[in-house]
């Protein structure tokens, strides 16, 4: 087992407007990007961020070897009980799932 | 044939400017820059502001500016003042006429906006104009007046209309990042698919090559696809590069709506032509049978004041979790005997930076920093009430003992006054989509000719 982030390129999270975030998963090369597609699974993702998986949207992005989720955001970007307006702090709780 | 530069991803973000006299010597079309979004937060749009100085717009936009003029191409900019609100704009639109005069330029300003009249949108929504995107906030016509600020983001149709005027400058209220890229080569009768997706690839500059922080970027589209090519010396576009860049704040990599349509960038394919430029065809734009554009609006759900402590003391560090409780119980309940408040009326919240502030809950990392910083934050309908409820969490924060028996303890304050006011705090409340009969019903255009004497 190891954490997502020493095996991947780079984890990004950001808005996709004021009501989404999206995460990216850069695999960098094929074989990591297959493993992490295989082993990183949305009710494991939908669990580490306590959000419903239903919500979740999963491209699987071969040409850039990258995993991309999207989802509503937990608060609307900048209301009262947002703690992250530009959605970038979630990517390191992602980056240290074990995997 | 159309050549666009990009000079960075946003008025206010600098550009390399031996990178931009590289871009004008080139040949462009126009020079588009986009000047904010909704990724600042909701209060810039709440108040109709920039989030940029004022200092750093004028020597940026002046540099841009005397690029125009050397080229004698329009020069436009989407949502300008970082939120597009009309009254953005006529800042910027002042600034514009500062600089106009101080280089002695004769200039013709295409002045597009984008504000709603909020009775206007009652009504559009009453007759079922309006309709949600996916997980838009409910909305009723009884919360729309409750916006301070409501914006349309106009789409390529809004900014032909401006180019048609013959302006020298389009200063531009809200428009979707891509439109004011993709119009001239619509216009021109360039490939629209590609028009659309050069237009995304290019909408925050040279991020989508290698040195992001030269921004700026060249844009040939023509009737098949297009090529980008960053124009700083050591910045280079890769099709890794150029396709990632889809990726970036989109919730969907393949499919972009914009006024008018969608882009789908599916079956379009990057290739290498030389070490620094990519070639891009295959994108396709499919026209909606209605023509509609997206809605943003900004309301106010209270007023804030701010108190930061700073927890040293290992033991207090160890426990504090149970500290934050105890001062949770005691503040909440003593404001609502003093001031005769329900728990609807304010809200108290305390959030641990060096353990979780980022977070919350859903942070299960265990690493034990050696302080904490406190950050207690105060909700409540008006301001006054904030800066009382300030005043009331304040000697908690400094002095709350974790046990009866101890010695009084006192945190670090960093600031005094301790309880800083932060004033409203905003709230984007529409993710809707206003339908039009025609694309300029919501916008209106001016334009405005500055003569300063110019030869």
């Amino acid at each position: 087992m190891a954490q997502l982030r020493d095996k991947v390129e780079k984890v990004r999270s950001k808005n996709a407007g004021p009501f989404w975030l999206t995460i990216d998963i850069f695999c960098g090369e094929k074989s990591i990007y297959q493993d992490v597609c295989d082993k990183l699974s949305n009710i494991d993702i939908a669990t580490v961020l306590d959000v419903d998986e239903a919500n979740l949207k999963r491209f699987e992005i071969a040409s850039l070897n990258v995993l991309k989720i999207s989802l509503p955001r937990p608060q609307i970007q900048g209301s009262m009980r947002d703690r992250d307006m530009h959605g970038a702090g979630w990517a390191a709780i992602i980056g240290e799932m074990e995997i | 044939m159309t050549k666009v530069v990009v000079p960075s991803g946003a008025l206010g973000l600098n550009y390399d400017k031996d990178a931009l006299q590289r871009a004008i010597a080139a040949g462009p079309d126009i020079i588009a820059i986009d000047g904010g979004s909704t990724d600042s937060g909701p209060s810039y749009l709440g108040r109709g502001i920039s989030k940029y100085s004022r200092s750093s717009t004028k020597i940026e936009w002046k540099g841009l500016m005397q690029a125009r003029a050397k080229a004698n191409v329009p020069l436009v900019i989407g949502t300008a003042g970082t939120c597009g609100a009309d009254s953005a704009v006529d800042w910027l639109v002042d600034i514009t006429k500062e600089i106009a005069q101080e280089l002695g330029q004769d200039v013709k300003i295409a002045v597009l906006k984008s504000s709603q009249d909020k009775n206007k949108i009652r009504d559009a929504f009453t007759d079922n104009k309006i309709t949600p995107l996916e997980h838009a906030p409910d909305l009723n016509a009884g919360d729309i007046s409750s916006f301070e600020n409501i914006v349309a983001l106009a789409g390529v149709e809004q900014i032909t209309e401006a180019l048609n005027t013959g302006a020298d400058i389009i200063i531009a209220g809200r428009t979707t990042d891509t439109a004011i890229i993709a119009a001239l080569p619509i216009k021109n009768n360039c490939h629209t698919g590609a028009a659309w997706h050069g237009a995304k690839i290019a909408e925050c500059g040279a991020l989508c090559a290698t040195n992001p922080q030269s921004g700026v970027i060249l844009v040939d589209f023509d009737h098949e696809g297009f090529t980008v090519t960053p124009m700083a010396e050591n910045a280079k576009a890769t099709p890794h590069t150029v396709s990632a860049h889809m990726l970036y704040e989109n919730s969907n990599p393949f499919v972009l709506y914009e006024p008018g349509g969608h882009l789908d960038v599916t079956d379009a394919d990057y290739s290498a032509i030389d070490q620094k430029s990519v070639r891009v065809e295959g994108a396709k734009w499919v026209p909606s049978d209605k023509y509609t554009v997206k809605l943003e609006g900004s309301r106010i759900t209270g007023y804030q004041v701010m108190i930061m402590a700073l927890v040293r003391d290992s033991h207090y560090v160890e426990h504090i979790d149970q500290w934050t409780s105890d001062i949770y119980d005691l503040c909440t309940s003593k404001v609502k005997d003093r001031l005769a408040l329900s728990d609807a009326e304010f809200d108290i919240e305390l959030r641990l930076i060096g353990k979780n502030a980022t977070l919350g809950a859903i942070d299960k990392n265990t690493n034990n920093a050696s302080e904490i910083g406190v950050m207690g934050i105060v909700t409540a309908k008006t301001s006054e009430l904030a800066k009382e409820i300030g005043k009331i969490l304040n000697p908690y924060l400094l002095h709350h003992p974790l046990t009866k028996e101890e010695e009084v303890p006192t945190f670090a304050f960093p600031f005094s006054p301790a309880e800083i006011e932060i004033g409203p705090v905003y709230e984007f409340g529409l993710n809707h989509v206003l339908q039009l009969d025609h694309p300029m019903d919501a916008f209106s255009l001016d334009v405005v000719e500055v003569k300063n004497g110019a030869a």
